[in-house]
């Protein structure tokens, strides 16, 4: 996917401003996901499992080449095809040799993060293959042209008039069609993609190195029906998606669940362990693991965004944020959005590139409380900021302006006197100096107090 | 005993009369309050902003200021928990250490009275008042301050109504208000767009002055009536009887 983080302030002023019912649909969608996460901590002892969670990630990550190589032996075992993509080129190239050297006409996607950052339709596309995102939220934005807003729901952003409508001219629908009627008709129109298909394409939410086995929870079936209809799976993993043992895939496949949609697991859980076997009735012939780096290398050789990479994609972060529920997703301008997107975008996209997004945050804090894999993402967050700034990336405006005010604050008597000129400009002038001339874009003007605090000290309080 | 008030900016040019009343609460409490009059700015729109430099510079200035301090009390969750939790990680060595020594002796102004003086109850000064509070977010989230002031309040006669949004961010966020002003504004309105409706509410308040001018700005340029009040007015209050 092509990046353009660079114009979030505008887009998502636009959003706000052209597109108001964007924000009604992810407010309610966020809230709601965020009340079944809640609950679902509730009924076990989220803060102990969230910090077994982390510790088996940050494991992992700092011994990450001895379990890349573990899991591509035991995928190897199982009779997997292990390739190795440095980066979206490299993938991409992959996959155009498995299309061209087994003929593959027709691919069904499952939903995959991954893929959007690779931009894997666009790939498959490009070479003549009809490609058909199969999960319906993936189904409902591939119809109309849209990037994914939510790591979970990539549709949370359009309402069921949205669908009705979209459905009634792609599949014929009617109108007023219920919710299960619209998941009738995807359904039905889905089934012959599944049924004709030569490859399917997935993501993978783990990778167990013992055991060489790719995990996959969804809701709708549709993974399952992926990886196991056509000829030939296409599981695309991260290399950070790893986990020791097949032990640890039971606590993150449950942690993963509750913190995403609050079930206690999901509808579907497909554990892939190689292709059909001598006398197994179903399967695919060929099952391909492409562990792609991407920027991940680079993210996990930094000291302090490295934890970023623990992300399990479970979106828990994006539902609380109250940043990401007045605009969802695609403000943000890549894959990963909210929290967890303005801080994995500068390590993967490059700080210049992301720049606008470590800023996109009121550095609340909620999100790190709902972390499964306890990322302290304000933490993150200010890194970059410190970074900006260190690398000459903020406007000099601020930087002088900050500069004349620490000089200021060390000195009070200098600093009591920029208070006193500050209440003596009149309220014409103050407002409409920059600062205060945004604040007061849709808020009225801030009036200080009738004398300041320390000339009520000075006079004596009664 | 005796507590050096943290006045802090906002408060200082602002909300002047909430720490004026600040200042009558802790006396009343038997609290002998002191101002050093070299403080300013705790730093927090440096460090938030990633200025780091600027940010220290202040941070040591702030750590001279209340050096001798046996309490530092501030009507303010976040500029407290700059205090509280900023300061350690942009100082080194000794300086890291006395900032460990300041977090330990820095407090809100509710998180003080209960925690420190060990009050429960200021008096009932606020019978059948209704009231929504609003928790801002480094009060909640770094300071662990959520009980406290509900408590004095409840123990005031207040009723506490509920709020879906109370803990959720107002968008103030510091230079986020005007970096990000549209968002930040959206942010507002989900605030007020959950508080419940006009007659089942007669005042918002919070620890935190940057929360309240953000809130009460925006629902002023809507035109809503709420009054927004700061919890060291409501607090004195309490102690004293209505106005």
């Amino acid at each position: 996917m092509e990046p353009h983080s660079r114009e979030y302030r505008r887009a998502a002023e636009a959003l706000l401003r052209e597109r108001p019912e964007v924000r009604a649909s992810v407010t309610a969608a966020t809230t709601a996901f965020d009340e079944h996460r809640a609950r679902a901590y509730g009924e076990i002892d989220a803060d102990r499992w969230r910090s077994w969670a982390a510790g088996v990630k940050s494991h992992v990550l700092s011994h990450l080449d001895t379990y890349l190589e573990q899991a591509e032996a035991s995928l190897r075992e199982n009779g997997a095809v292990v390739h190795w993509a440095e980066d979206a080129e490299g993938a991409a190239e992959i996959l155009r040799g498995i299309v061209e050297r087994e003929s593959v006409r027709r691919v069904v996607k499952g939903k995959s993060m991954l893929s959007e950052e690779l931009g894997v339709n666009h790939v498959l596309e490009a070479v003549g293959v009809h490609v058909r995102e199969t999960d319906l939220g993936e189904y409902i934005i591939q119809l109309l042209g849209e990037a994914p807003s939510h790591i979970v729901g990539p549709a949370i952003h359009r309402s069921l008039e949205d669908v009705r409508e979209l459905f009634a001219r792609e599949l014929g629908t009617a109108r007023d069609a219920s919710p299960d009627a619209l998941a009738a008709a995807a359904r039905a129109a889905l089934r012959d993609e599944f049924l004709t298909a030569d490859m399917g394409i997935t993501g993978g939410n783990f990778l167990v190195a013992e055991t060489g086995t790719v995990a996959l929870i969804e809701n709708e079936g549709n993974i399952r029906l992926s990886t196991s209809t056509p000829r030939i799976h296409v599981a695309l993993v991260g290399i950070e998606k790893l986990l020791p043992r097949l032990h640890d895939l039971a606590g993150f496949l449950q942690l993963t669940s509750r913190a995403a949609t609050g079930q206690a697991v999901g509808n579907f859980v497909s554990l892939v362990q190689g292709p059909r076997r001598d006398g197994e009735p179903n399967g695919p012939e060929q099952v391909h693991v492409v562990l792609v780096d991407n920027g991940r290398t680079r993210a996990l050789a930094d000291d302090v965004a490295w934890e970023a990479l623990r992300c399990v994609r479970c979106g828990a972060c994006l539902n609380i944020c109250p940043v990401y529920r007045q605009t969802g997703g695609h403000p943000y301008g890549w894959v990963y959005s909210g929290p967890i997107g303005a801080i994995l975008a500068p390590s993967l996209l490059g700080l210049a590139e992301a720049l606008p997004l470590p800023h996109a945050s009121s550095l609340c804090g909620a999100c790190t409380d709902v972390c499964p894999v306890r990322i302290p993402i304000p933490e993150i967050l200010l890194a970059w900021r410190e970074r900006a700034v260190a690398a000459g990336l903020v406007p000099a405006t601020e930087r002088s302006a900050l500069k004349a005010y620490a000089a200021a604050a060390a000195r009070p008597r200098v600093f009591g006197a920029a208070g006193a000129a500050f209440r003596a400009t009149p309220a014409r002038v103050r407002n409409a100096l920059p600062l205060l001339r945004d604040w007061s874009a849709g808020r009225t003007p801030v009036e200080p107090s009738r004398k300041p605090f320390r000339a009520l000290w000075q006079e004596g309080i009664e | 005993m005796r507590a050096s008030l943290f006045v802090t900016c906002l408060g200082d040019q602002f909300f002047a009369d909430a720490a004026a009343d600040t200042v009558r609460l802790l006396r009343h409490l038997g609290v002998d309050v002191a101002f050093p009059e070299a403080q300013t700015c705790c730093g927090q729109p440096a460090f938030n902003s990633g200025h780091r430099n600027e940010a220290r510079r202040m941070a040591h200035h702030m750590l001279d200021v209340f050096d001798d301090a046996e309490y530092v009390v501030a009507p303010s969750g976040s500029c407290a928990a700059m205090l509280h939790s900023g300061y350690a990680s942009l100082l080194d060595g000794g300086d890291r250490e006395r900032a460990g020594g300041l977090a330990r002796r820095t407090f809100e102004l509710s998180q003080f009275i209960v925690d420190v003086l060990g009050v429960r109850a200021l008096g009932s000064g606020l019978e059948g008042r209704r009231i929504a509070y609003h928790h801002g977010c480094h009060a909640l989230r770094e300071l662990e301050v959520r009980e406290q002031p509900l408590a004095l309040l409840r123990a005031a006669g207040a009723e506490l109504v509920p709020w879906e949004a109370a803990e959720e961010c107002c968008g103030f966020g510091g230079l986020f208000a005007v970096k990000h002003a549209a968002v930040s504004v959206a942010m507002a309105d989900r605030k007020l767009d959950t508080l419940p409706g006009a007659s089942g509410v007669e005042c918002v308040t919070s620890a935190d002055g940057g929360c309240l001018l953000q809130l009460s700005s925006r629902a002023r340029h809507r035109g809503l009536e709420t009054p927004f009040r700061h919890l060291a007015h409501l607090l004195w209050e309490a102690a004293r009887g209505a106005t």
